[in-house]
């Protein structure tokens, strides 16, 4: 057998990201879930294509996991609809679904060797005794831990769990595969390198991959598409770009990264409407005070009072407040073309009028 | 109390030159620190003088009758070493028979112990709300305030002839099933229900949810997942459990007096037997707890040991 990674790209074939019928992988129609007087999710329309990364995001509690636990059948909603590809499952029971799951805290049998978890789902399935050793190899493959199929759950690193709950999900070859925030329990770097890892499986394999997570960062890195979710309501779908750069609602220009929110007078001085304005703060230079702008026309421009100074390494940011009281955030790469402004300086802010994002 | 009440400074002992206060006894508080040796046998000097002299004191006193015999004329025990009472109860087919049936008794009793504290750990830890798991709680626990006799009396009652199990059952054209092996069981199971009970139910608590949802998540309907996960995480529970069912099955006789009708048990062997030849009740004695020993080494061999 040659590099596992083909062969599980063979197994799963050309990646159905169009599906011919246009089904997507998942569509939910007004989906409601209440734990008694508690709306966990108010009336969700969501569609999610086949072969697709999407990202579930929000804050904690705002009903991201239970969709995904609607998805994977370990709640019911108490009303509307879900499909899989076009299939009613909204009572269905999860053994009944073609759709698994990767645990927040792996759930890894402990009673059983890394290769008798991911064999787990095979036996259940009857799968002949020689497929599934070979079927259990090339997911350890996959995962590049070959070598722990013996060992028991206790005797991994928490990384390690957290790739033999993707083998074991995975080597079922479902239609979509859930993920509830795989990579919380990860220290920083193993995460970064776990979100490499993700992305080129969920490439290679080409399974539609759902991932909850309330790290911003984390879902504009790996994703096709992102919901964000707030209070049991998606606020907006759509790309990471979409997302940062334009984003719909306040609650979603102000979690997706650091964002200055303007309205009223200063937003009338600025755009000529009152309306809510995004500045995002990688978009604003500092000046100098006489430092003349070439294209003034399509420049943005506000004289303010530098407050504090934080230097954070690559970039350093300034709190900025202008004569009208409003605080803007700047931040300003440490490059050639910083300006140097110390506190306490009188400054001139200034940036792109395309870069005002009325919300 | 009033702002103006001045409360004298209470102190108990002497100040010391550091200005803390030492109440009376930390003398010898300070003595015992001192001394580690002084306070180890000042510690254990009670619970080991009880556990020696009284506990196993008087099983080695057993296992020396054992090898004594009795006069037959008098009944007066000789104190003369012989091995006539264990050859006796080795070799005779009565008790042979009753040791096998005791010991199977004490198994049936622990495997009925068993398939019933299985489904209600599941519905305690996992699906009742917290009110019906504190009322489950008290039921379960309930056995163990009642006094014994009350208990096994509370059986001979039901089970007795005519009496409620007959007369509940008489709509089905069923008798129940008299005094015997299968009342003794259940009155057994009944009384060490607890045992089993609690460590299960605890151990089922202590299985995280996700496990479960895992489980069906990879395609398990519930009685596979309940094979595949919840059995083998229970094994210890069961194990721990079963050393009380079982070895408090094999030492009873009163339920077996009560309700077992003509049941012989190794318990009702020897107390028939203690007044009339002690030396074989003695030897007989040795029996369940040589089997109890040899299923503690079994248990310990599975290393559920290590969990309890």
């Amino acid at each position: 057998m040659q590099a596992t990674a083909s062969a599980a790209a063979s197994a799963a074939s050309a990646p159905e990201t169009s599906d011919p019928s246009g089904r997507p992988a998942i569509a939910m129609r007004n989906v409601v879930k209440t734990f008694g007087e508690f709306a966990a999710v108010k009336g969700l329309d969501l569609d999610i294509r086949r072969g697709e990364f999407f990202s579930l995001l929000g804050p904690s509690g705002s009903g991201k996991t239970t969709v995904l636990r609607m998805v994977a059948g370990f709640e019911l909603p108490t009303s509307g609809r879900i499909e899989l590809a076009g299939r009613d499952v909204t009572r269905r029971a999860p053994f009944e679904r073609n759709v698994n799951t990767v645990f927040q805290d792996y759930a890894l049998f402990p009673h059983l060797s890394v290769a008798q978890n991911v064999e787990y789902g095979l036996k259940l399935r009857k799968t002949p005794r020689a497929e599934r050793r070979r079927l259990v190899n090339e997911a350890l493959e996959m995962i590049r831990l070959p070598h722990v199929a013996d060992r028991l759950p206790s005797q991994l690193s928490g990384g390690q769990r957290q790739r033999v709950a993707l083998a074991r999900a995975l080597v079922l070859r479902p239609q979509v595969l859930l993920l509830d925030e795989p990579l919380g329990a990860l220290d920083k770097q193993l995460r970064e390198q776990m979100q490499v890892e993700l992305k080129q499986i969920q490439r290679t394999v080409g399974i539609t991959f759902v991932f909850v997570t309330h790290d911003q960062e984390e879902a504009l890195t790996l994703s096709d598409r992102v919901a964000v979710f707030n209070e049991g309501v998606v606020e907006q779908v759509g790309t990471p770009e979409d997302l940062y750069e334009r984003p719909g609602t306040r609650f979603v220009a102000s979690f997706l990264g650091s964002t200055n929110l303007v309205e009223g007078d200063l937003a009338r001085q600025l755009t000529g409407s009152t309306g809510l304005l995004s500045i995002r703060p990688e978009r604003i230079q500092v000046r100098n005070l006489n430092d003349s702008s070439p294209d003034a026309d399509h420049v943005s421009s506000l004289e303010a009072v530098i407050e504090e100074i934080v230097y954070t390494g690559p970039a350093t940011r300034y709190v900025a407040r202008t004569d009208g009281g409003q605080t803007l955030i700047v931040q300003e790469q440490n490059d050639s073309r910083a300006s140097g402004a110390g506190r306490g300086d009188r400054v001139r802010l200034q940036w792109p009028s395309r870069f005002n994002y009325t919300v | 109390m009033a702002a103006s009440t001045i409360e004298p400074e209470i102190v108990s002992g002497t100040p010391t030159p550091d200005g803390h206060h030492h109440r009376r006894g930390d003398g010898i508080s300070r003595l015992l620190h001192a001394r580690p040796k002084l306070r180890l046998t000042a510690l254990l000097t009670l619970p080991l003088a009880w556990l020696g002299v009284l506990y196993i004191g008087s099983l080695v006193l057993l296992f020396v009758t054992a090898f004594w015999t009795t006069d037959t004329f008098t009944s007066k025990v000789i104190p003369a070493f012989t091995l006539e009472n264990f050859v006796e109860i080795l070799t005779v087919p009565a008790y042979q028979l009753t040791a096998l049936r005791t010991i199977g008794i004490a198994f049936a009793v622990t495997a009925l112990c068993a398939v019933v504290a299985l489904p209600l750990g599941l519905y305690m830890a996992k699906v009742a709300s917290p009110t019906v798991r504190a009322v489950l709680a008290i039921g379960i626990t309930l056995p163990l305030w009642a006094g014994y006799l009350v208990k096994v009396f509370s059986w001979r009652i039901t089970f007795m002839n005519g009496g409620p199990l007959d007369w509940l059952l008489a709509p089905l054209g069923m008798t129940g099933p008299g005094y015997g092996t299968p009342a003794l069981i259940v009155t057994l199971a009944y009384l060490w229900f607890p045992y089993m009970a609690v460590p299960v139910y605890s151990a089922f608590r202590q299985i995280p949810d996700n496990l479960f949802d895992a489980s069906s998540d990879l395609g398990a309907k519930a009685w596979a997942t309940v094979r595949t996960v919840a059995i083998p995480l229970l094994k210890p529970a069961f194990i721990a459990g079963s050393i009380f069912t079982f070895s408090l099955s094999l030492g009873d006789y009163i339920a077996a007096q009560f309700v077992g009708g003509k049941t012989q048990v190794i318990g009702t062997v020897i107390a028939s037997n203690i007044n009339l030849n002690p030396p074989l009740a003695a030897a007989f004695g040795t029996v369940p707890i040589v089997v109890v020993v040899l299923y503690l080494f079994l248990a310990r061999k599975s290393g559920a040991l290590k969990q309890l």
